[in-house]
């Protein structure tokens, strides 16, 4: 028995009932949280013209893929700003995973001097808000260092999260001592322990960290905003911006970019959705 | 002899531990300790670009005597207050609609009420702006057109505004919200239901008595990070109404947004910082004690 009352036999159309009521109300609750996304979709095949404008209509009368190359050249760099996107976000990725899970290893099974003092330095790192960062990092990076329009300073703040560190200490703890003590006495040395034996099985936790910090970095929009003037170093979320002006937008066009950049991350979802899912549910879960 | 090389063993791995958490303890000196250390003293000066000048604690007098800041933080109370428990009993009741099906239908829900969180929040945002548009030609203006209805200024009214940001942050916050609700409810064990159905309870009692009480930690743990999205969101608010009309739909996140990067006054954009900072340190605090001690991984 569960939570739901169990129909068997003659009853059990009862049950199909009430299966059928949940799963309309879902479906139309689901209607509505997907709109905007269908929305963005649908928009994007609509005709490049500004809102606003007489001919401009709110469900596009025909399917075009006119917005797409108007997205496209619109800048000599629109496409360029989802390279730009590509580049920060998979090296920011890639450094949280490989330092993320050495530090990780480290404060889950080496004991050395100062170990909890430092996690606990990382721990305070997550309360820490971004509107309190924000502005000396700008002063650090414009004023004192000039590297706007870097991409050291896109990448940079968030080289490792902190999140991470302590998401990969919970996870590796759980990994047997007593196969660590064995390796070491076979005479593995400490970096060769952690590929060897750390990282394959830790893989679930690894592909979950790759996973949320990569879909954080390609989303983010306000550090690329701040950091970067010119349109050659924008990434597409600060790119797409740039289609809305005071007055007036390029809706369809922007759509049309709003597309282009969500589709990789929908193809990543349904492919490794597994760890997506995972990756909410993890440290917030008991058991 | 033995022990010699065991703790020159125990010594390299020592150092070993120091260069794995090199980089970490590297970046978050530079990126957040560095930074907090920044903000403290900058919010003691009223910076000019050739030398600042030392204020004292004038920018945080000027802050509280501004009726600006309080309003923009009786606004992202408004908007926490309200988006938290909504998102809360919303994602409450559809995990528990989602239960009676199959995994498979229930990997399909979670899919697609978490794919928003997965597109750009900025596409999203102006899709939204879309959809709220104040024009008759706005798509919720003409849907109300349908049942007579005329139109709203949806982010243009004082009254309206701040709803329809909390709509979007209701809608968009669902998936993550739903998917722990799940796992938590999946992890309830059936002999908790046995025990209930031969009591006698209805289905009622026993979300009452039983499931609600037994996911109280994942409750918690969702308020108070939601909590702290919420006192800190402001990016909705800057893409979708830019903190308008008559600021109100300007959040503290937003005001300080503007006050240094539009005004250029980083003192006291450092100081309101600080201010919403130990405003939001409260309930982290509370969420580091949580995840420390209640939560298993």
């Amino acid at each position: 028995m569960g939570l739901y009352k169990r129909y068997s036999g003659k009853n059990k159309w009862k049950g199909k009932v009430r299966n059928v009521i949940l799963a309309v109300v879902l479906c139309l609750l689901a209607a509505v949280v997907l709109f905007p996304i269908f929305y963005m979709i649908v928009s994007s095949f609509g005709e490049p013209v500004e809102s606003g404008g007489g001919s401009y209509s709110i469900i596009p009368k025909s399917i075009s893929l006119r917005s797409y190359k108007f997205f496209f050249e619109f800048s000599p760099y629109s496409f360029r700003w989802i390279l730009n996107s590509l580049i920060v976000a998979g090296t920011v990725t890639l450094s949280n995973v490989i330092f993320s899970t050495l530090a990780g290893y480290a404060f889950a099974k080496i004991r050395f001097p100062g170990c909890q003092v430092f996690f606990f330095l990382l721990l305070t790192a997550m309360m820490v808000p971004y509107q309190v960062t924000q502005v000396p990092l700008y002063m650090l990076f414009v004023n004192n260092l000039h590297m706007q329009d870097t991409y050291v300073a896109l990448i940079a703040p968030t080289l490792v999260n902190c999140y991470n560190v302590f998401l990969a200490k919970q996870f590796i703890s759980s990994v047997p001592s007593a196969l660590i003590e064995a390796a070491k006495i076979d005479g593995c040395s400490q970096p060769a322990l952690v590929f060897r034996i750390v990282v394959p099985m830790s893989k679930t936790v690894l592909a979950v960290i790759a996973i949320t910090t990569f879909l954080g970095e390609w989303n983010t929009f306000f550090w690329p905003f701040l950091i970067t003037n010119s349109e050659a170093m924008q990434t597409i979320q600060v790119g797409l911006k740039n289609f809305s002006y005071a007055n007036t937008t390029y809706f369809a066009p922007m759509m049309a970019g709003a597309t282009v950049s969500a589709l990789p991350m929908f193809i990543l979802f349904f492919a490794l959705q597994k760890y997506f899912l995972e990756g909410v549910t993890v440290g917030a879960v008991k058991g | 002899m033995k022990k010699k090389t065991g703790r020159k063993i125990i010594k390299k791995d020592m150092i070993w531990a120091y260069i794995f958490i090199l980089v970490p303890l590297g970046t978050f000196t530079i990126f957040t300790l560095y930074p907090v250390v920044s903000a403290f003293i900058t919010s003691f000066y009223e910076y000019k670009p050739l030398g600042s000048t030392w204020v004292g604690l004038e920018n945080y007098i000027n802050s509280l005597n501004n009726s600006l800041f309080w309003k923009a933080l009786k606004n992202t109370l408004v908007y926490t207050v309200i988006t938290v428990p909504l998102l809360l009993i919303l994602s409450f009741l559809v995990s528990v609609m989602v239960l009676p099906f199959r995994k498979r239908m229930q990997t399909f829900f979670k899919a697609v009420y978490y794919l928003p969180a997965i597109a750009s929040g900025v596409a999203l945002a102006f899709v939204w702006k879309w959809i709220f548009s104040p024009l008759s030609s706005g798509l919720l203006n003409r849907v109300m057109k349908i049942f007579g209805i005329s139109a709203v200024n949806w982010m243009g009214s004082k009254k309206t505004a701040m709803g329809t940001l909390i709509a979007v942050a209701v809608f968009s916050g669902l998936g993550k919200n739903l998917i722990i609700y799940i796992a938590a409810l999946l992890g309830i064990d059936s002999t908790y239901y046995e025990v209930a159905d031969m009591d006698g309870a209805s289905f009622f009692e026993k979300i009452r008595y039983v499931v609600w009480p037994l996911v109280k930690p994942t409750t918690v743990f969702l308020i108070i990070t939601s909590i702290i999205n919420g006192l800190q969101s402001f990016q909705t608010a800057y893409l979708m109404t830019g903190g308008g009309p008559d600021n109100e739909t300007t959040m503290v996140g937003l005001l300080i947004w503007k006050r240094a990067f539009e005004y250029f006054d980083y003192g006291e954009a450092c100081a309101q910082a600080l201010m919403l900072a130990v405003l939001i340190s409260i309930f982290s605090i509370a969420q580091l004690k949580l995840t420390s001690n209640d939560v298993e991984y």
